[in-house]
């Protein structure tokens, strides 16, 4: 940057501290935090906490590092994993793809040459990026984190302001530790009362973006509130924040309580001693203030919610799982009409079908949704000492090594296993199909991911969104099932 | 990255909406670790299925500009999807709204993202479809959209850009660049950041 390419443009400086007497929300509080120059006209300079990286999306960004002949600017503040392309059988044979090899490769040379802790496949560290933070503790709350990966909203389930960029912030990141920001609205989803049975997180959220519609929230950052959010596990608040992007908002998170301390106590990256009882006492201020203002609210009560499946091709195109396909004759607007016509054509479904009478070919269960250790329990619980259908077939992929060592440790695998579905090794696997876990043409999932987008399992591939014990309810009868239909099945 | 002053070019009608970025460019291009070469992956799936997806028609095989339905870019946060477009000879996409972070994206490689209204974007589709060989000029300094309606009568639609944004690609800025201007405000900001906060280095 030369000073008279500056000059062709005029900021006013003001002062970086905003006021401080203004109630603020929890994101607001986090991002003034971080704010290292606030400029008029200008967007602010945000420092960045934790920078997380996978093969896919930092390659050229390196690359770009390399010809302007900069340096990585905190290393120690940037971990990666390999996670999209890795195999989930065989997994510390070479990869068979040659250009999934060669995209792993470069981030195995990248991270050497840099400076950056690597968990590549065969590490205990290893496994999906959103999976790994929380599992080492490295994810904390009050903390700026990016990832060139737009699930990155799952961390903020810690209190901690986590979204997605594209590769060129990534190399922006990787250079000056910080990123270009406008401050951004603020939504509340707040979800009261108790859910039924078999009732779960992945449904809340299901219903959160079928109400609000797949981009419904963009330039929004959702704050999840209420006592049904605050009765989550963390796994399950980890499962809804994962999901923001699916409304389309910059991040979601959840304000840090006893339930978020506990699960970060003695992980390896978590503080310790009095570093930990400063943390803890720091963590306690990070709520939303009273007074503070949203610029959008929406309200939900949990007990009236049922398990959620989708019908369509994008994540908002979703309904309760006792309804039918909807018919888009039925729809008023000219667009939506025509976008479920094409959703319908896409997946192969006629208005009117009850949605439980839809048959599977495959249940993928995994991803940073759905992959933690208390989705596969959930999911065991329902299939111990049975046997899924014959004419399916079941996937199930912890999101980490350290899942996987954690099933197997609570004999979780056996059960899969006795039940006929696959134990495989920790990856992204068929959430995106980068990997040869895919969906053949006209093949239909239920999966516990993220994305019902064509072709996004395989070419081809349909795919049903479902929670946990939808999926394993569902490869016990071969139909999309509620797990409340199974008793006395 | 190269500046973007203004465009003038044929458009093409996509006549769909919330046009994800799996569509734009799936995962299988994803594994490339060059920064250009997507043009074979944009929209591909379409092209592959679909005769008359609107870029199978010679008409609008030479499009620059794109004109989408509401909610274009949606999903995952690939800039893929940025490159495919510009590499498919793109350098303007118009929708009523976009998803935050291909916008963002597109800011960073001289792509120009257009919000017009939903019922302007009706009018401009209109105007493609009776006749494909219209040029419509994308000026981003004046911020605005013109484009012939045939007559001798011709339409103009202003459009929104920041300040900041628009600067920086008039001139074809790159952010590291600027940010680096800045490195004082960085270690200030360093120094007094909490000492307990982690690092990703090995503990253990
Ligand atoms: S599991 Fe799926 S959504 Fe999550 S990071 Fe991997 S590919 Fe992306």
């Amino acid at each position: 940057m030369h000073p008279a390419e500056w000059d062709s443009y005029s900021g006013i400086d003001q002062s970086p501290e905003g006021d401080e007497t203004v109630p603020k929300t929890l994101a607001e509080k986090v991002y003034d935090a971080h704010v290292v120059r606030r400029t008029d006209g200008e967007p602010d300079l945000l420092y960045i906490d934790l920078h997380l990286v996978h093969e896919v999306t930092s390659p050229q960004a390196f690359d770009g590092l390399r010809a302007a002949g900069r340096t990585v600017r905190r290393p120690e503040l940037t971990m990666a994993t390999e996670d999209h392309n890795v195999p989930t059988l065989d997994i510390l044979a070479p990869i068979a793809d040659p250009v999934s090899r060669a995209q792993v490769e470069a981030l195995r040379k990248n991270a050497a040459e840099f400076g950056i802790r690597l968990a590549p496949m065969g590490d205990r560290d290893q496994g999906i990026v959103h999976v790994i933070g929380p599992q080492l503790g490295l994810t904390q709350p009050g903390m700026t984190i990016v990832c060139g990966d737009s699930h990155t909203s799952t961390h903020g389930a810690f209190g901690a302001l986590a979204f997605g960029i594209g590769t060129s912030e990534v190399e922006h990141v990787l250079a000056t530790q910080t990123l270009p920001q406008y401050r951004p609205k603020q939504m509340s989803v707040t979800v009261d009362g108790e859910l039924a049975p078999g009732v779960s997180a992945k449904d809340i959220i299901l219903a959160v973006i079928a109400q609000i519609g797949t981009n419904g929230a963009a330039g929004h950052v959702i704050e999840y509130r209420g006592s049904a959010i605050e009765a989550l596990s963390m796994e399950a608040r980890m499962t809804i924040c994962n999901m923001s992007i699916e409304a389309g908002a910059k991040a979601g998170l959840i304000a840090p309580d006893r339930t978020t301390s506990d699960f970060l106590q003695g992980r390896p990256h978590a503080p310790q001693d009095a570093d930990w009882d400063a943390a803890v006492e720091y963590w306690s201020t990070l709520r939303t203030d009273d007074g503070a203002v949203f610029d959008a609210e929406i309200v939900l009560d949990a007990s009236s919610l049922t398990p959620f499946v989708t019908w369509g091709t994008n994540p908002g195109q979703g309904l309760p799982i006792s309804e039918r396909v909807p018919d888009p004759a039925q729809i008023a607007d000219e667009g939506e009409r025509r976008t479920a016509e094409q959703a319908l054509a896409y997946m192969g479904l006629t208005p009117g079908t009850p949605l439980t009478d839809i048959e599977v070919d495959t249940v993928f269960l995994g991803s940073c949704t759905n992959g933690r250790i208390e989705d596969l329990r959930v999911a065991a619980d329902l299939l111990r000492g049975k046997h899924i259908d014959p004419s399916t077939r079941m996937l199930v992929v912890p999101g980490s090594v350290g899942v996987k060592s954690q099933a197997e440790a609570e004999g979780l695998d056996k059960v899969f296993v006795e039940a006929g579905a696959e134990w495989r090794g920790a990856g992204c696997s068929m959430c995106l199909g980068m990997n040869p876990d895919q969906l053949k043409p006209g093949e239909r999932s239920a999966s516990t991911s993220n994305r019902n987008f064509q072709g996004r399992q395989g070419k081809g591939g349909r795919t049903h969104l479902v929670s946990p014990s939808v999926a394993a309810a569902t490869a016990l009868t071969g139909r999309l099932t509620a797990p409340a239909d199974l008793i006395g099945a | 990255m190269d500046a973007f002053t203004t465009h003038t070019g044929t458009a093409a009608p996509l006549r769909r909406s919330a046009v994800d970025t799996d569509q734009i460019i799936p995962a299988e291009y994803l594994k490339r670790i060059t920064r250009t070469g997507f043009e074979d992956g944009l929209f591909v799936a379409w092209r592959t299925n679909e005769p008359n997806f609107v870029l199978n028609q010679p008409e609008y095989a030479d499009a620059s500009i794109l004109v989408a339905g509401p909610d274009f870019g949606t999903g995952s946060s690939r800039e893929h999807a940025v490159w495919a477009l510009l590499d498919g000879g793109f350098r303007v996409v118009i929708s009523s709204r976009f998803a935050d972070i291909f916008k963002n994206n597109s800011t960073k490689s001289g792509l120009l993202t257009v919000v017009m209204t939903q019922a302007e974007v009706e009018k401009l589709w209109a105007a493609i479809e009776t006749d494909p060989t219209m040029q419509v000029t994308v000026d981003l300094q004046a911020k605005e959209v013109t484009y012939s309606l045939g007559g001798g009568q011709s339409a103009t639609v202003p459009f929104e850009a920041d300040d900041y944004t628009r600067w920086r690609l008039l001139e074809g800025l790159d952010d590291v660049g600027l940010t680096e201007r800045h490195l004082d405000d960085i270690e200030a900001f360093e120094a007094r950041r909490r000492a307990w906060l982690p690092t990703a280095l090995p503990v253990r």
